[in-house]
């Protein structure tokens, strides 16, 4: 048996479940004692995060505050929870915009307020769940239980005249990627049951498991495209405007903040780590289609005239600087990018809830209905202002750091992208400040402005926690790098060791056939725990 | 005291987050002297960090703090550092010291504005950014005072926002610098990775030995921190923006725009002078984009009507010198001129600034005139701005811009020729604007003129100091006699790597007196010759301009519209980028993969429906599907 902790991620993954349960036995028609209940849940579940990550060890790359138990014995199943420095900021993101999202939907929200609430629970703990398994079984099952509230969020509070359109196109488009992945993983599960005898959803065992390469390469490309729409990378990323747009506001916020960031997640712990080889030689690939997303993203945001959709674009190209970084496999590519991810998950949440507030004023999107909002509405122009320099990477901010990590670990090894991915830049403050300008500088043209009011003290408190950590990263980064750093440098040494061990396995496989006597050896060269699998191997 | 340099920085900061938090309730007195005491403390105490410094040995004059570790990641590791050494400091006192002049000039100058507070607050911040900038130890940091004052200056230019050609400006600086700072980032790429540090001391030290002299490497990497340069400094091709900048209120051109941030490429490019030391090409690169940029905007600054304008141009070129100066070799002359500068175009915004008070907001000199008996103040301290720009002895513009003249020719007879034109454009152009503005007959329309009146001292005693810094300013850099230029021998041990690499060439011989006398003497004549045209051209006969215009109306129409350079890169990169971002969003995100997409579900949508068709609940329909395989099984079993 494992060392077993106190169980804070099993806490921290179900309290908004036990939320949700406590209101469905509440009064419908009392909606504000439900927000309060969810409000609570989430805080509690905040709180839990925070005790969590105090009793997270920094210096260790190691899965900590581990949980597991058996679940289904027969098929290899378990309930197994963990974390590195990699997980812990996204759960903290998590955790930190559940109470954000319920404020923000105080007032936006009046029809099936308990539905609703119950599907923004719900989605909580999926959202968690899948970054604290680590069985790919129980990855898979939150993977798809968040899915489902999702659409729900979409398809009943969205924007009625699409909202059908874009929440079936989102479950369609996502469905399709993790079907494939579900074959990758039983695929998996069943070659590293037949090679070694155990069969197992563990993912640190399965880590271990040396995948052909020739299996690798499918498996690889399976879970690739699972990730690649989930992220979304250039050219999967066409559901993403659609369902930013009908979305309701925080159903936009969490989706961009957190969901996305499950595609970037499934690389970094599942696709690159079990199946290197593919993922190394795909890197090229990838970081291409990552530069061309981080281009394309940012030129046709610049010419949208719907501020959500143009938000919507730019996370195409910020999620771009993000892939970019991760398959530099350099330690500051992949802190960049792991920081990115915390960063996006600021910035476009914080911008959502700004888009948010505008829409809940004008009932419109339109950026040509705005203009000059600046002078009735000054300090919203305040928290804009920073949440947009945050957004195009302005030094001081959290941006900056994460773009400035990435494109220096990318630099390194394939300067010309990174030049490219530079130059997105550029047009990240061509679009942000052009929008700005049009929204919130010169005279207000159109009387429905005129009487708007400024931000209440609920939406302060919902944008302040957001600034206040663009700034802490901007400045500080260091509380957020320093403990994701040993974890960074072991994915990277992980994937290196793993690959050119498959390599050198392959190559004596190679060797064998071509002269049986020396398969002796070729066991003999293999690491020890996993000797009985390398024989298996060469039995089959 | 040299350990309370984070200091000089951060209280700027403070200064920002009082008025910017707290500040709702304050009068506009209060919140204005919180921001000049928050610039005018740091320059006590860099002064008295400067006294620390000439007491100490020239060689180790050199000292850094390291406030706080900022970025860790592998082997990345940049502190928030600063550095105090000749260079910076002299930065630092010419950004307090004329910071703090320009703050009192605003308390004056912005009275009564909706936006006072929100003024203090962008101009406080700014000052930080830039001492962030100027006393940086590495890179990295000087690219956050770098974005940083980018960032006050798209905000103050954009500072009166309600007006669309304010925000329109404000945005075209920031996007313009970005321009330049994509090549200032890739330049601390190539840095990180040949040396693997962004410190300034490492880097310098280590450059002799990891680069090749005149090599591929130094050459890009001091190209693309030039490129930097010339956006934040509007150097060609990146000048575009600083014209349009002046829309900013009077002050913020006179402290952003002319006095410091401008200013930051050059200081940059001086710091670097080890590294450009050793790329000959770059080096070349910056004194021809420097001497046609002084050229070139001196034309320009010929034809405009409006006084900011001429100025903004006066500056373009000016700035010009300076990396001229860098090109040639003579940084710390770069850096006397960039003092000199900062103190006499400081004066002329702000005099300009206190005409257009007068004026109730008059800007085109058309409409003045004259204006010499009504603003005494003004007059007196524009006339010392403009003999300091002309560079006439001995005020100061004489001493810095005789010494880049001297080192141009020294390098290159073109270099000298270029520099030597400019200077009678300049001198031409500026005493045009203080003919038009103050001499003449009036042109002022009678409403106007009833209310013109001279400025408060707020306004005034700032104007005062600098005009006399404009006087003085340059005798801490006097030619010829031996000892006699404090200044270079300040600066010395930070140039010194840069001109033993220079000298390693060919040995310097030193010009003769007589050779240098002739020169100061040329110079002096250069600047009457364009006074004189002035004079003649604009008090004397009046009509001139008009019959000249009349003549040369293709050039003049050319140099009017500012070689139409705005619309040119609007047609070349604004429109082609949107044409072509509007072709991928509808043709090819909506056109393609969605159709692609919305393809497969029809597909899936029409076999749908065909199977459908099968389904039509009648009994008979079944049943005649049942017999028809029946009968098909039959047939086969009996066929085989």
């Amino acid at each position: 048996m494992e060392n077993v902790s106190f169980p804070y991620l099993s806490l921290v993954t179900f309290a908004p479940l036990v939320g949700a349960a406590i209101l469905l036995f509440m009064n419908r028609e009392n909606q504000t004692a439900m927000r309060w209940v969810a409000l609570i849940t989430m805080l509690a579940d905040l709180a839990i995060s925070l005790f969590a990550y105090a009793a997270f060890d920094s210096t260790s790359a190691t899965m900590q505050l581990r949980e597991s138990h058996v679940w289904v014995r027969e098929w290899g199943i378990s309930y197994k929870m963990g974390i590195d420095g990699i997980s812990l900021f996204l759960i903290l993101l998590t955790t930190l915009l559940g109470p954000i999202v319920i404020l923000a939907s105080w007032e936006d929200i009046r029809l099936r307020v308990k539905e609703f609430l119950v599907c923004l629970l719900v989605l909580q703990t999926g959202m968690i769940g899948v970054f604290v398994a680590l069985d790919v079984f129980l990855f898979y099952v939150f993977w798809e239980v968040m899915l489902i509230p999702m659409y729900l969020l979409i398809g009943v509070w969205g924007n009625p005249a699409r909202k059908l359109y874009a929440a079936i196109k989102f479950v369609l488009y996502t469905i399709v990627g993790s079907l494939l992945m579900l074959v990758a993983i039983l695929t998996l599960y069943y070659m590293a049951g037949n090679a070694t005898g155990t069969y197992t959803f563990d993912l640190l065992k399965l880590y271990e498991f040396p995948v052909p390469l020739q299996a690798q390469f499918w498996m690889f490309l399976a879970f690739f495209l699972a990730f690649a729409i989930k992220v979304p990378m250039f050219p999967f990323h066409t559901w993403l405007p659609d369902a930013h747009t009908e979305a309701p506001t925080v159903g936009s916020v969490v989706l961009a903040a957190v969901l996305l960031k499950m595609g970037t997640y499934g690389f970094v712990r599942y696709a690159i780590p079990l199946f290197p080889n593919a993922a190394v030689d795909a890197a090229w690939w990838v970081c291409l289609l990552a530069v061309i997303g981080i281009i394309y993203g940012a030129w046709v945001a610049m010419v949208q005239d719907d501020v959500k959709r143009l938000v919507a674009f730019s996370s195409v190209s910020h999620l771009g600087f993000v892939m970019l970084g991760m398959f530099a496999f350099t330690t500051q590519g992949v802190q960049g990018s792991i920081l990115q991810m915390i960063n996006h998950g600021l910035s476009t949440g914080a911008l959502f809830l700004i888009v948010g507030m505008i829409y809940e004023r004008r009932h419109t999107r339109l950026i040509s209905e705005f203009g000059g909002l600046s002078k009735v509405m000054p300090l919203f122009a305040i928290f804009f202002m920073i949440v947009t320099l945050s957004s195009i990477g302005l030094p001081g901010l959290n941006g900056f750091i994460g773009e400035f990590l990435i494109l220096l670990g990318a630099f390194r090894v394939y300067p010309w992208y990174a030049v490219i991915a530079a130059s997105g830049v550029i047009f990240a403050a061509v679009y942000m400040l052009w929008m700005f300008q049009r929204v919130m500088f010169g005279q207000v043209t159109n009387a429905k402005n005129l009487g708007l009011k400024d931000m209440s003290s609920r939406e302060v408190a919902v944008l302040l926690p957001i600034v206040v950590f663009i700034v802490w990263i901007g400045v500080y980064p260091n509380t957020f790098l320093q403990p994701m750093e040993p974890a960074v440098k072991n994915f990277i040494r992980q994937v290196e060791t793993k690959r050119t061990a498959i390599l050198s396995l392959e190559k004596a496989k190679k060797e064998a056939v071509a002269d049986p006597a020396s398969s002796v050896k070729l066991t003999a060269s293999w690491p020890t725990s996993r000797q009985s699998g390398g024989e298996k191997q060469e039995a089959r | 005291m040299i350990d309370l340099v984070w200091l000089i920085p951060c209280l700027p900061l403070v200064g920002f987050l009082i008025n910017g938090l707290i500040g709702r309730r304050f009068s506009e007195k209060t919140i204005g002297w919180i921001a000049a005491a928050a610039i005018g403390i740091p320059f006590l105490i860099a002064l008295s960090i400067f006294s620390e410094l000439i007491r100490m040995a020239p060689a180790s004059r050199s000292v850094q703090k390291i406030v706080f570790t900022w970025i860790l990641s592998g082997d990345l590791n940049v502190p928030f550092g600063l550095l105090v050494d000749p260079l910076s400091m002299v930065m630092m006192l010419v950004v307090t010291g004329v910071g703090f002049l320009i703050h009192v000039y605003s308390i004056g100058y912005m009275h009564g504005e909706l936006g006072f507070r929100r003024f203090f607050c962008y101009l406080n911040l700014f000052v930080f950014n830039m001492l962030v900038l100027v006393s940086a130890n590495n890179f990295l940091l000087m690219f956050v005072g770098w974005e940083g004052v980018g960032l006050c200056s798209y905000l103050l230019i954009g500072y009166y926002y309600e007006k669309q050609s304010a925000a329109d400006a404000g945005k075209k600086a920031f996007v313009v610098n970005r321009v330049g700072d994509f090549g200032f980032l890739l330049g601390m790429f190539l840095i990180f990775v040949t040396f693997g540090t962004f410190s300034y001391t490492d880097v310098f030290a280590a450059a002799g030995e990891k680069l090749a002299q005149g090599g591929l490497m130094v050459t890009m990497i001091t190209l693309l921190l030039f490129l930097g340069a010339t956006g934040k400094s509007a150097q060609i091709p990146l000048y575009t923006w600083l014209p349009d900048a002046m829309e900013g209120p009077t002050p913020v051109s006179a402290l952003i725009h002319a006095a410091t941030m401008v200013t930051a490429g050059v200081y940059m490019v001086a710091r670097c002078s080890v590294l450009f030391a050793l790329a000959p090409i770059s080096l070349t690169t910056v004194a021809v984009v420097g001497g046609a940029t002084a050229f070139y905007a001196a034309t320009m600054g010929v034809t405009q009507y409006d006084i900011k304008r001429v100025l903004a141009y006066s500056t373009i070129s000016q700035l010009g010198y300076m990396f001229l100066a860098c090109g040639v070799g003579a940084f710390a002359s770069g850096i006397f001129h960039l003092m000199t500068h900062a103190f006499f175009k400081g004066l002329l915004f702000l005099a300009a600034g206190s005409v257009m008070h007068a004026m109730s907001g008059e800007l085109d000199m058309r409409k003045m005139g004259a204006l010499r008996k009504k603003l005494p103040y003004t007059h007196w301290t524009y006339l010392f701005g403009t003999l300091a720009i002309a560079g006439i002895f001995p005020f100061a513009g004489f001493f810095s811009k005789d010494e880049i003249l001297f080192y141009s020719l020294q390098r290159n007879l073109g270099f000298w020729l270029i520099g030597a034109v400019a200077a009678v454009i300049t001198s031409f152009y500026m005493f045009r604007s203080l003919f038009m503005t103050f001499y003449g007959e009036s042109r002022v329309d009678p409403e106007t003129a009833h209310h013109v009146h001279e400025s408060p001292p707020y306004i005034t005693v700032p104007l005062v100091i600098l005009a006399f810094l404009s006087l003085v300013g340059g005798w801490i850099g006097l030619p010829i006699l031996p000892g006699a230029h404090v200044f270079t021998a300040f600066l010395d041990p930070v140039f010194a790597p840069a001109k033993h690499i220079l000298d390693a060439g060919h040995h310097a011989d030193h010009p003769s007196v007589v050779l240098e006398l002739a020169l100061m003497a040329l110079s002096l004549g250069i600047a009457i010759v364009g006074l004189l045209g002035a004079r003649w051209a604009y008090l004397t006969d009046p009509s001139l301009p008009g019959r000249v215009i009349a003549q040369i109306r293709g050039l003049h129409t050319l140099v009017y519209n500012k070689y139409w350079m705005d619309e040119i890169y609007d047609f070349l990169f604004v429109n082609s980028i949107v044409s072509l971002s509007r072709f991928l969003w509808k043709r090819f995100d909506e056109g393609v993969i969605d159709g692609i997409v919305n393809g497969a579900a029809s597909v899936m949508r029409g076999s749908g429906s065909l199977l459908r068709l099968v389904q039509t609940g009648l009994i008979k329909d079944y049943a005649l599907s049942i017999l028809v395989g029946v009968l098909a099984v039959i047939g086969y079993l009996v066929l085989r």
